[in-house]
């Protein structure tokens, strides 16, 4: 576990710092736009990874939160003309009862049991949304009002002065989902080094042996559970009012697989290493789209190639490279064995 | 008003001896390699569009299913030696990206050679559909049953009464001591998982004259055999075939007493709540964790 400690001191400082320095690359509107959708998807990776990665328990749908987030958000300020803070929040409670709720049962369940149950809830909510269209739109979607904070409204086609400075809404936007991806971080690893993430570490190593020396794992996992459906339904309504129109495909199964995939790609229980996951997929096929027609083919195939011959995720493989590399420095007999 | 339910139990019984066939597979492979593999939907998919393809090429129809089932096999051997055999020091987790990396591979593959749209297969029978007391049935589904029966009866031979079959047991109950006794689990696991993808390319080519095929039909296919296997409780024969056809018949019945909306969503409630009070699914084994 000390081998931990000097990978995330500066880590938060230089994720603060790559963040800040990105626009100065990035060209045009369009590399914007997907550096904030990254950001936000990021950050709801990060929440899935806690539970996952740390937790050890597998989530096939986590997509139905992250929808059910953009869902309540677009409603309540759209149909019923709430202002954007007090229906995020509105949303955030639901899914987190609804969590809580369902996560008891569902979380008894293990390995492949866990997967089917998780995969199950998130397709039911994923029908409700996409056949209640009185309330949702429907398969069409749905358009959601732009974010307001404090009565100002924050569009990405309008302009601001910040301290005299003339921003674009798409800027200043970008700059929000970056601080909420930092703030996830944060709030990541204040919980993994709590107590709450010393005993979800004991839970994935093993259950028995956690529940023998005390720990109340039934409850460490449930709260686990309900905290990463809360990420990823504040982010989802995040991300409703940025993108400004919704379709179920928000909450679909599809969208889990995707979320998961970017923990395991990236490197589950290495908060870092989801985030290099988030962004390396959904960077890729804006570079496959030059592929047309083998897009998808492409998609799979690099998919199945990087968890083959780096099944630990990219980041935690690289590191290890870059360990290996480097000089060992003179150790005791006796630890030889890492 | 009885002509109804028998109508709605025919179209559930089919599309339920369906499921079972993609169960089937999901407990073979789990049961010789604990790996759930969410590639299993793109068999059917593999073996109905091809079957459809070597029609239209004017090759007679037993040919073109024996050519189907054939290369859904070597994609299922492939499948294993390419991807699943190289990580098998993987994590639950890793692995089951890995199948769904693969099935995505398949369905772009799928895309590119036959294209988005619906593909149609003709009914085996000249005679499309027969009357049993006021029900229609289609004649396709006695095919889909009469196939399903067969291989479901051999497979129960094939465990039992061969000694291929007994080294698979075997390996799925304890690989390491399988391998003591001179049982080769590599080539035990390869043909857990050709027989796998022949089973799906079966249920695939059966089925495609009822519902129509298109490159993306494994997915949801895929999905509802797994929640058979698992209502059946994962790694038992007998369940599988139990929850394919319950899985069947509920389906139906919703889609005509209740919503053809909520058709799809049948299938998951069913599991949650079966799991909700019953583990381990209904004929799942009890099995303590080893510390």
């Amino acid at each position: 576990m000390a081998l931990r400690l000097p990978e995330r001191v500066p880590g938060l400082p230089v994720l603060a710092l790559v963040l800040l320095l990105l626009p100065l690359f990035l060209g045009n509107e369009f590399h914007l736009d997907i550096a904030t959708q990254i950001a936000l998807i990021a950050a709801t990776v990060v929440g899935l990874n806690l539970l996952v990665g740390y937790g050890g328990q597998v989530s096939l749908g986590h997509a139905a939160f992250f929808g059910m987030g953009a869902y309540a958000s677009a409603i309540l300020t759209g149909t019923y003309g709430w202002t954007s803070i007090p229906a995020l929040l509105c949303g955030a409670l639901l899914v987190a009862v609804l969590a809580w709720t369902l996560g008891r049962p569902i979380l008894r369940l293990k390995g492949h049991y866990l997967s089917m149950a998780t995969l199950g809830m998130g397709i039911i909510i994923a029908i409700v949304i996409n056949n209640e269209g009185w309330l949702t739109g429907g398969p069409d979607g749905l358009a959601v009002e732009p974010l307001t904070v404090l009565g100002a409204e924050l569009s990405i086609f309008d302009h601001y002065s910040l301290l005299g400075l003339e921003v674009s809404g798409a800027m200043l936007w970008y700059g929000l989902a970056a601080l909420l991806l930092l703030l996830a971080v944060w709030i990541a690893q204040n919980l993994v080094d709590s107590p709450i993430g010393r005993a979800l570490r004991a839970v994935h190593g093993s259950e028995v042996a956690a529940r023998v020396v005390g720990v109340d794992t039934s409850h460490y996992k449930l709260l686990i559970f309900v905290i990463s459906a809360v990420y990823a339904s504040v982010m989802g309504s995040f991300y409703a009012h940025y993108t400004g129109f919704i379709t179920p495909q928000v909450a679909s199964f599809e969208h889990s697989i995707e979320l998961i995939t970017m923990v395991v790609l990236g490197g589950m229980a290495s908060t870092y290493g989801v985030i290099l996951g988030a962004v390396l997929l959904m960077l890729l096929p804006q570079l496959l789209t030059d592929f047309q027609d083998y897009e998808m083919m492409m998609f799979g195939l690099i998919l199945m190639l990087t968890m083959i011959f780096m099944p630990k995720g990219l980041l935690p493989t690289l590191s290890e490279a870059v360990r290996r590399l480097r000089p060992r420095p003179a150790t005791t007999p006796a630890s030889g064995q890492e | 008003m009885f002509a109804e339910f028998l109508q709605y139990l025919f179209s559930g019984v089919t599309i339920g001896a369906t499921y079972a066939l993609v169960a089937l597979g999901f407990t073979l492979v789990y049961n010789a390699s604990h790996v759930i593999n969410f590639a299993q939907g793109e068999f059917l998919m593999i073996g109905g569009m091809s079957t459809v393809s070597l029609l239209a090429m004017g090759v007679p129809l037993p040919l073109a299913i024996a050519m189907a089932v054939a290369l859904a096999a070597v994609l299922g051997v492939a499948l294993h030696k390419l991807a699943i055999a190289p990580a098998r020091k993987a994590d639950v987790i890793t692995l089951i990206i890995i199948t769904i990396g693969a099935s995505i591979f398949l369905r772009g593959l799928a895309q590119i050679i036959w294209g988005k749209e619906f593909h149609a297969m003709p009914s085996f029978s000249a005679t499309e559909s027969v009357n049993v007391l006021g029900a229609v049935m289609y004649t396709q589904s006695l095919w889909v049953l009469a196939v399903a029966g067969v291989l479901v009866l051999l497979l129960a031979l094939f465990f039992t009464r061969t000694l291929m079959g007994k080294a698979i047991l075997a390996t799925s109950m304890n690989p390491g001591a399988a391998r003591l006794m001179g049982i080769r689990t590599q080539f035990v696991l390869m043909l857990a998982f050709m027989l796998a993808a022949v089973l799906g390319a079966m249920a695939g080519i059966m089925v495609a004259p009822v519902t129509l095929t298109a490159y993306d039909i494994g997915i949801m296919l895929g999905l509802k055999g797994f929640v058979a296997a698992a209502i059946g409780g994962m790694g038992s024969g007998v369940g599988a075939v139990v929850g394919g056809l319950l899985l069947g018949i509920a389906e139906a019945m919703t889609a005509g007493y209740i919503s053809s909306d909520y058709k799809d969503a049948v299938a998951f409630l069913l599991i949650l709540v079966i799991l909700f009070f019953m583990p381990r699914g209904l004929f799942g084994a009890r099995v303590a964790e080893r510390v």
